[in-house]
């Protein structure tokens, strides 16, 4: 019977809903106010531009000319011309371009690293009863009440021979307790029918973990794997502390000296004097270097941000 | 160390769930065994069962699960090694600790000269130290005040939003500074507030004089609360937006039926449906109340000075890094770490007493 309601045609209504359109009011809803509705229109977008206004004029100041820098008297608001000087002289070599390979290649190999760890520790643990299970996990949750401090660390990274290597920017920070947990959650919230059912077929765990675990996990391993990944790129402090030669640095640690400090790019100098590069120009393209690769991937996996923040915590 | 600010309490409300459950094994071991247990048991059959309840002997439930523990133990080593041999290397604390006695650093723990609490006697006689105390807990207290409302304020405001496309954008534009280094959130704010800033840039154009408020010490303590809103609000939002969604409609509809307009819905069905997460993340925001941002900070120490901008992360970092004073340094750091592990545990105490859940169960 309820086959035959289903193919009942469809009343022509006014126009059908598309994807975006608003669902229906509930009847029982008050029929919303105009001053209502224009003043969280305007409360939004007060918060929005907040957030893309002082991004916009990073971003067109790095496009401008040296003339139109100089006739805006410094920060460019509404673009006149485009030119990408400032990011072809930064990327052609030299000291930027070889900070962002850097940051790059950190980002990229910690990332794996640290996923690889997690998503391991994370099935380890996701059995419960399983030997030492307990231990392990109180082990890795005390690390959340008590820190042991920064001196001490730096005393370990460098008594373990890690300063002036990259190793010292990626092994003190590659275990996040909390995304290990967020990923055992989610594993744990597997059906444990399916993993039974590959066990029985002889299935051992690397398969199960590889073939059946991961596979049904993707939201929340593209979420913590962002969340990693963000991590290195951002990071600057254990740079600055324990890597002491300049051509080593990573981006973040360039945009320091070069934005924070106003100190003109290696080799750069006389060109932003005499030519046609601006220095306001260099700065803001360093930045814009900077935000691009997070601005890019953030909005990719935002849809999946509420599984990852939240598996296993705030219930419904 | 997590140096966040809110976020990081945000964040860790997750695993508020899992903590609990190292004490599941046994709770269900027992449960299982209790039916078939009649009153008088022996020691042995208790044993018995609870061997059976976990799968056999030590030997066999080894072989069982290697794999497992093989998975388990690359994370567990560099937890040991990155989290646990420092806290062992907090003795310095109570030493002359000298670098130089031998080529490896913690080597030369075991050769430097034990002080006991003369580290600690100095640092509370150090004015500097009890100003980096009054700067934290301004911040602290400013953060709490201005920072923790806006992203409720801004989750109602979104949920009220019906229309799936402007949701999901203002959601993406607001979601992404989150992303950002600190470094670059400081450069941004330069570029508005700084002294070649926009502002002071076109009140100059305007023959006024410009400001340079990334300097300024007297308002610093706003500064940093305004960037961790502006990088860090639209983020908090997520918590309280899952809340929301899992309000049931039925309660709404109900209460309309009863005759509650907008305001008394909200008041009577919204917010008690925040709480649970509210008093969660509060909880978390006052155990970790002496960690106010030290990226964040330590990036503008230099530009406003130490007066302003010195707190309790940035007092071990001077003295340690900078002045090669390890013993003192990490006696600071010590104190900030056994009074956060306090706060925490307190605060988990009060949620307890509240009928909320906290970080761990009881």
């Amino acid at each position: 019977m309820s086959a035959v309601t289903e193919e009942r045609p469809k009343a022509p209504g006014p126009k059908a809903p598309g994807r975006w359109a608003a669902p229906p009011r509930p009847v029982w809803e008050e029929e919303p106010h105009k001053a209502g509705l224009a003043g969280k229109g305007i409360v939004l977008a007060i918060a929005c531009f907040a957030v893309l206004f002082p991004l916009w004029i990073v971003v067109v100041t790095s496009l401008s000319s040296k003339q139109d820098i100089s006739e805006a008297g410094g920060l460019v608001v509404i673009p006149k011309g485009i030119t990408f000087i400032a990011y072809q002289e930064l990327l052609s070599g030299g000291q930027v371009t070889r900070a962002t390979l850097v940051s790059l290649g950190i980002t990229l190999v910690g990332t794996v690293f640290s996923m690889t760890v997690s998503i391991l520790a994370a099935y380890g643990l996701s059995r419960i009863g399983s030997v030492a299970h307990r231990w392990f996990l109180m082990i890795l949750l005390a690390t959340m009440f008590f820190g042991a401090g920064l001196i001490p660390t730096y005393l370990l990274v460098q008594s373990l021979g890690l300063t002036d290597s990259y190793l010292a920017l990626i092994l003190p920070s590659a275990v996040s307790v909390f995304n290990i947990l967020v990923l055992r959650a989610f594993f744990m919230s597997i059906s444990p029918e399916l993993t039974d059912s590959a066990r029985i077929d002889g299935a051992g765990d690397w398969r199960i973990l590889w073939q059946i675990v991961i596979p049904l996990s993707r939201a929340v391993i593209a979420v913590i794997t962002l969340f990693y990944a963000v991590g290195y790129w951002s990071a600057w402090f254990n740079a600055s502390l324990y890597l002491s030669d300049q051509d080593m640095m990573p981006l973040q640690n360039v945009m320091i000296q070069l934005v924070q400090k106003q100190e003109p790019p290696v080799g750069m100098g006389q060109a932003i004097k005499t030519g046609q590069l601006s220095a306001l120009a260099v700065q803001m393209a360093v930045m814009v270097l900077a935000l691009l690769p997070v601005a890019f991937l953030s909005p990719f996996v935002q849809k999946h941000f509420k599984k990852g923040m939240l598996t296993g915590a705030v219930k419904g | 160390m997590a140096h966040s600010t809110a976020p990081g309490a945000a964040a860790r409300t997750a695993p508020s769930s899992t903590t609990d459950d190292p004490a599941e094994p046994s709770a269900g071991g027992s449960r299982a065994a209790k039916p078939t247990k009649p009153s008088g048991v022996s020691k042995a059959e208790k044993k018995a069962l609870k061997k059976a309840a976990n799968g056999g002997t030590l030997r066999t439930r080894l072989k069982r699960d290697r794999t497992l523990i093989l998975m388990t133990l690359p994370a567990v080593l560099l937890v040991l090694v990155f989290n646990y041999i420092p806290i062992l290397g907090n003795v310095v604390a109570f030493q002359e600790y000298d670098p130089y006695v031998s080529d490896n650093g913690f080597v030369a723990i075991f050769h430097s000269p034990w002080v006991g609490f003369e580290q600690f006697s100095r640092i509370f006689e150090d004015s500097a130290f009890w100003d980096a105390v009054q700067n934290t807990f301004v911040l602290f207290s400013l953060q709490l005040l201005l920072f923790f409302p806006i992203p409720i304020v801004l989750a109602l405001l979104i949920n009220s939003v019906i229309r799936p496309r402007v949701r999901a954008v203002s959601q993406a534009i607001l979601y992404l500074p989150h992303f950002f280094s600190w470094v670059l959130v400081i450069t941004v704010f330069q570029q508005i507030f700084g002294g070649a800033g926009i502002i002071a840039q076109t009140l100059r154009q305007h023959g006024y004089e410009g400001f340079d408020l990334m300097t300024d010490p007297g308002i610093f303590k706003f500064l940093v609360t305004a960037e961790g809103v502006w990088k860090d609000a639209g983020w908090g939002i997520i918590v309280f937006l899952a809340a929301l969604a899992s309000v049931s409609p039925d309660l709404y509809e109900a209460s309309a039926m009863d005759g509650a307009g907008r305001w008394r819905r909200m008041w009577h069905v919204t917010l008690p449906a925040l709480r649970p997460v509210i008093a969660l993340l509060l909880v978390l925001r006052v155990g970790d109340a002496l960690t106010v941002g030290f990226e964040q900070i330590l990036l503008q120490r230099d530009a406003v000075g130490p007066g302003a901008a010195e707190v309790l992360d940035t007092f071990v970092w001077w003295n340690g890094v900078r002045n090669q004073e390890f013993s003192y340094a990490a006696a600071a750091g010590l104190i900030k770490g056994v009074v956060s592990l306090g706060l925490v545990l307190a605060a988990n105490k009060v949620a307890h007493l509240m009928g909320e859940q906290g970080v761990y169960k009881k």
